[in-house]
């Protein structure tokens, strides 16, 4: 191939609903502001966001799936962590 | 949207591979976990859906050159910007899938290389061309209603990316379906030279789109690891039969002939029965020599050239502006 490759984006977009931005896709651009501009056109054609965000994809650092028993083995066994835990008294009512 | 590649498989599948992890693998896909891109995989699995992915993806793109087609003679403002909407939804459904392709470790530049050079299949119909405007609204009801039949089981797919890029795109489909019958009501409804030309549009877009969905199960050989995989949900032939029972009274709404002599409704079975698909021509489509092959693929080749320029000119454009931020920060040391 001759001509130079363009960046990848990954894309996360808020929606009106007021959630946090959620990753939707990827987009190939030269610059952010490109991307943005490209993440616009390609994801949001329904109104579908308020607000976009682009990050290099190079630059997403993930944990390894294979390592996930390890990663996250600790907090299964935390069950002190969850409300059900603990035992109150019917007559407390809600709490 | 199109997915004829659901019938290929890569067969070098699971050769050398480790048989502890490939049971691991089919029990998650049992369970219906979802396979993300970080996952262990068996390389068959990756290859057949980079390939499935990808031709998706392809079929999303030629076939936004049938319908461009029509684009400067739309006959009112209102079908014009339906077109061009829907057109640009074509676009944005195979940035979609190149996208999840891109996740199994395939770049963007080597999937485009494939299309162009003519490596990689796209969906046969896209090889038809449009004669009238009758034929945008055929495409719009038979060819996007048979790719939504196709379409719906694969937001279900195992693999995580392709299923979420399906839910998107199945969203955003429906409108194209409705706009094409709608188009076709008006026409049937004003006069009968335009009936006559829904007529002629629905002739020769009736078979091609019953092709869409692939040859028979009793000649689909790769259909088995596909649905084992759950990358495929129905097989082709079911997929079939339920885009005929859905269209066929469609069409008699529309008060259309469907052009096949055969076709009968089956009380006992509830389900419409058809005729012999001519599986010479789908195979012949297919190999490269339908009516518009090569006008297709020398379109996408004429664009693609035509738009290096662009390429170029925005990156080199980036650079600079790396560049110059880079000076700013020298300069303010």
């Amino acid at each position: 191939m001759t001509e130079k490759t363009t960046p990848l984006w990954e894309v996360f977009i808020r929606s009106r609903t007021g959630m946090a931005h959620r990753h939707c896709g990827s987009v190939h651009a030269g610059d952010a502001e490109m991307a943005l501009q490209a993440a616009r056109d390609v994801y949001t054609r329904r109104g579908e966001g308020l607000s976009i965000w682009v990050v290099p994809s190079a630059e997403i650092i993930a944990s390894d799936p294979a390592q996930k028993d390890e990663m996250f083995e600790p907090t299964a066994s935390k069950i002190y962590r969850h409300p059900t835990f603990y035992e109150i008294p019917e007559e407390v009512g809600n709490m | 949207m199109y997915t004829q590649a659901l019938n290929a498989r890569d067969t070098e599948a699971g050769a050398v591979e480790d048989a502890d992890r490939v049971a691991a693998f089919q029990a998650r896909v049992d369970a219906e976990e979802k396979i993300e891109p970080n996952d262990w995989m068996p390389e068959g699995y990756r290859k057949t859906l980079v390939r499935q992915i990808s031709q998706h993806a392809h079929s999303e793109i030629v076939g936004m050159l049938p319908e461009g087609n029509w684009i400067s003679r739309a006959p009112t403002l209102k079908r014009k910007a339906a077109l061009l909407a829907k057109v640009q939804d074509e676009g944005g459904h195979g940035l979609y899938l190149y996208s999840a392709a891109e996740t199994l470790g395939v770049s963007r530049e080597e999937l485009t290389e494939q299309l162009l050079s003519g490596k990689a299949k796209y969906s046969s119909i896209f090889n038809y061309p449009t004669l009238t405007w009758a034929d945008i609204g055929a495409i719009g009801w038979l060819v996007d209603g048979a790719a939504i039949m196709n379409q719906i089981p694969l937001c279900r797919c195992s693999f995580g990316p392709y299923s979420r890029a399906m839910i998107r795109v199945c969203k955003e489909e429906s409108f194209h379906q409705r706009q094409g019958y709608e188009l076709l009501l008006e026409m049937v409804r004003s006069s009968k030279e335009q009936k006559e030309m829904v007529q002629d549009a629905l002739n020769r877009w009736w078979w091609p789109s019953l092709m869409m969905f692939g040859p028979s199960d009793t000649d689909s050989k790769h259909s088995a690891q596909s649905m084992a995989w759950k990358i495929k949900r129905f097989t082709n032939d079911e997929l079939r039969q339920k885009f005929i029972d859905a269209t066929v009274p469609q069409a008699h709404y529309l008060g259309l002939t469907i052009p096949d002599d055969k076709l009968a409704f089956n009380e006992e079975s509830g389900h419409w029965e058809f005729g012999e698909i001519d599986w010479d021509e789908f195979m012949r489509v297919v190999a490269g020599n339908g009516p518009c092959n090569r006008e297709r693929l020398a379109a996408r080749n004429k664009a693609h050239a035509d738009g290096a320029w662009v390429r170029e000119a925005a990156l080199a454009y980036s650079q600079k502006r790396a560049d110059r931020r880079e000076a700013a920060r020298h300069a303010a040391e």
